[in-house]
């Protein structure tokens, strides 16, 4: 028995091996498919994975990429950490896409990413932290960090001429990380933070917070929350109970479920989201829509298209599936000089990539990597009209 | 006057009808646990577990009746599966009872062993809860959702602060009322019900003079799963249902039975509205409330708030040490754990 076992083991190994060494090469899709944002990440992983299928058989010498997933949960970060762990191991990924959430993308780069020599692009990990992290340059970024977004924010407000607001922010790295750059920003454009205070995912009830933000006297409530959490609950309650009915809203809380649960309510509200309308987004929609995805503009779905492409063409320009050659081309086919590459446009560059060319891999969302290797990026201004997020500019 | 009356709107909006809703709740689930206390002689940890239990019991319920079309006009469509999901509770205790602790009871084991077996079987129920309906939120309001609007009432009075009424939390007051009523014209008027009486006095004279000590016991569980169902179909209502939460609302029960007086159905309620008040009044910030209240000048600059309502919890711990230390039979005598 314990023979047929072993055999039954190495037999498996082989053909793990034979596959990783034929034609097919792994790329983890790490997203928090359960968890507080679980109603953005099947479009975000299936944007990722239109990149890998574009380039189906074609890179390298005929080689297609099949992505991997695991749970990274968004909040758990054990959990994320034992998912990148067996990706990296078991899986034997050349690299990830991914993880979602700032905390957990911090623990799987520190615990296994960096340890272990692995490439990762988030496409939505957005917390100033991770500017500085000890990444070895190992980790990316498609989405800018929130030091941008906190400026951003505090840009539309003095545009709109509200001077003081109340913010709550989920309890974790990425709220906090919001909070703290926004405030900075917000107060150096003159405006003041009548309370700023953290929340719990999770709760059943929040008349309590939504209470305390009220009693600060400020008309106007900034959630840096997350769409299917604690963020949608302080909405409700605070409608509810009349305490605001005027809401600023973060990266984290824009989605259809929000208007689909709290309802017309909601109507003028203003929120931000990475992105742009430039020709790339324009592009991504075409592509997305051609690809057979179920939506063709989700949140975060251009950066996490842009995240596997990125990684796809430095492993053409890297001319191996080396987990270290992979890292070394990322800032190359990201940034000028090259070729713009847009969307769709994934094979030509893999073309111009192999007759020894250069590109600049412009993508759905605008891509230029600052030197720690995260995008300098634009923001999309929303507003809640006739129960859609509509773009108004792009700043 | 104005500034007087925002102020009692106010005050009201954020914190008197919040927790008369919460505490009634409360009071619900600690009556139960009280009960079963007082006659089963154990302290049931499951009983956090066994509200969400029959709570999803409801929501199922719920659900078939608005796949068949039926609702109940301006109320929520779980009113009317209440009593269906009572009964599935009801059986679900007495198997627990017959299987788990009967054998207790028959071998006359030490109080500890029953709360221990209880621990046992609330992870049991959290399993079967979770495996059922899943861990997630579940939202199963429908029905006029507002009795009174905030800016309804803004306009109406012309006052600066609004005053919301959820149907959620009135429909809470109006049960409470009723069940509470009904439970102490059963125990103090029916013959069923002074024999529980008795029971939880003196269990051997009640024996010997002729009262089925099985009878008793059913009515008991009978009665514990019909409190916790509603305790557990009212929150869910006025809040959400996550199986999670009602774990943990276990906490704040506990200490609403003990600070009224273990064994003490009317204690359970004082005891109930002690808690939740204290919660809500503990992490509220009356910066506002003074700044209505108190000449422009007096103003105050900072939140004025006690605790940061993180803390809620602790809130029902402090409250349970300290009874526990300085009067541990509660607030109306009862008994001590």
């Amino acid at each position: 028995m314990k023979k047929l076992l072993l055999a039954s083991t190495i037999l498996a190994g082989l053909t793990g091996a034979a596959f990783a060494d034929g034609h097919e090469v792994k790329m983890g899709v790490i997203l928090g498919f359960t968890g507080p944002i679980e109603s953005l990440t099947p479009d975000m992983a299936a944007a990722a994975e239109l990149a890998m299928s574009e380039t189906a058989g074609k890179v390298l010498d005929g080689k297609t990429i099949v992505p991997v997933r695991g749970d990274s949960t968004c909040t758990d970060a054990a959990a994320a950490t034992a998912a990148a762990e067996r990706l990296i191991t078991a899986e034997n990924v050349v690299g990830i896409m991914g993880a979602d959430c700032s905390g957990v993308t911090t623990s799987i780069v520190n615990n296994v990413g960096v340890p272990n020599g692995v490439t990762m692009v988030s496409p939505s990990a957005t917390s100033p932290a991770l500017s500085t992290i000890e990444d070895k340059g190992f980790f990316f970024r498609t989405a800018p960090s929130d030091a941008r977004q906190g400026q951003v924010l505090a840009d539309i407000l003095k545009d709109k001429g509200i001077t003081k607001v109340a913010v709550t922010f989920t309890n974790n790295d990425y709220g906090k990380g919001l909070a703290e750059s926004f405030a900075a920003a917000f107060q150096a454009t003159g405006g003041s933070i009548a309370i700023s205070a953290a929340h719990e995912d999770g709760k059943a009830d929040y008349s309590a917070e939504v209470g305390a933000l009220a009693a600060a006297g400020a008309e106007h409530l900034a959630v840096f929350g997350y769409v299917d959490q604690g963020g949608k609950g302080i909405i409700q309650t605070s409608l509810d109970t009349g305490a605001f009915d005027k809401f600023i809203l973060a990266d984290g809380m824009i989605g259809d479920s929000l208007i689909a649960a709290i309802g017309k309510d909601l109507e003028g509200t203003i929120g931000t989201l990475p992105g742009s309308e430039s020709d790339g987004a324009a592009k991504f929609k075409e592509v997305a829509t051609a690809g057979g995805l179920a939506k063709n503009d989700g949140p975060f779905m251009p950066e996490s298209y842009d995240a596997a492409a990125l990684m796809i063409l430095a492993m053409q320009a890297a001319g191996s599936t080396d987990r270290a050659a992979i890292q070394g081309k990322m800032m190359d086919v990201a940034n000028a000089p090259g070729e713009k590459i847009l969307p769709g446009e994934l094979v030509k560059a893999l073309d111009i990539l192999k007759s020894g060319g250069q590109v600049d891999y412009e993508g759905a969302s605008n891509v230029t990597f600052t030197e720690v290797g995260e995008a300098a990026g634009s923001y999309k201004e929303l507003v809640v009209k006739d129960g859609k997020f509509e773009t108004v500019k792009v700043r | 006057m104005i500034d007087f009356l925002n102020a009692f709107v106010l005050f009201s909006n954020f914190v008197l009808v919040p927790g008369i809703a919460y505490g009634a709740q409360l009071a619900l689930g600690a009556l139960g646990i009280t009960l079963l206390y007082s006659i089963l002689r154990f302290a049931n940890f499951a009983h956090g577990d066994l509200m969400a239990f029959g709570t999803m019991a409801v929501i199922l319920f719920t659900w078939l009746f608005q796949s068949w079309g039926i609702s109940f006009g301006p109320l929520p469509t779980a009113l009317l599966a209440l009593p269906f999901g009572i009964a599935i509770t009801a059986i679900l205790v007495l198997l627990t009872d017959r299987f788990v602790y009967r054998h207790y009871r028959e071998i006359k084991a030490v109080p500890i062993r029953m709360v221990m077996a209880s621990v046992g079987v609330m992870f049991l129920m959290n399993g079967l809860v979770r495996f059922i309906i899943g861990p997630n939120d579940q939202n199963f309001m429908d029905g006029e959702r507002f009795i009174i609007k905030a800016r309804a009432f803004k306009n109406a009075t012309g006052l600066n602060e609004g005053l919301a009424l959820k149907s959620s939390q009135a429909l809470t007051i109006i049960v409470a009322i009723i069940l509470v009523s009904a439970l102490f014209w059963f125990l103090n008027r029916t013959r069923t019900g002074k024999s529980m009486r008795a029971f939880s006095d003196n269990e051997d004279l009640a024996l010997l003079s002729g009262i089925s000590p099985q009878k008793v016991v059913t009515v008991t569980w009978i009665i514990a799963a019909a409190l916790a169902t509603v305790a557990g179909v009212l929150y869910g209502l006025d809040k959400s249902f996550k199986p999670f939460t009602y774990f943990q609302l276990l906490l704040p029960m506990f200490a609403a039975a003990i600070v009224g007086g273990v064994g003490h159905p009317v204690g359970a309620i004082l005891g109930g509205f002690v808690v939740a008040f204290s919660e809500v009044t503990v992490t509220y910030a009356y910066k506002k409330l003074f700044t209505y209240l108190l000449p422009a000048d007096y103003a105050p600059e900072g939140l004025l708030q006690l605790l940061s309502t993180d803390y809620k919890f602790a809130v029902s711990f402090i409250i349970l040490v300290v009874v526990l230390l300085v009067r541990p039979t509660g607030l109306l005598k009862g008994k001590v754990i």
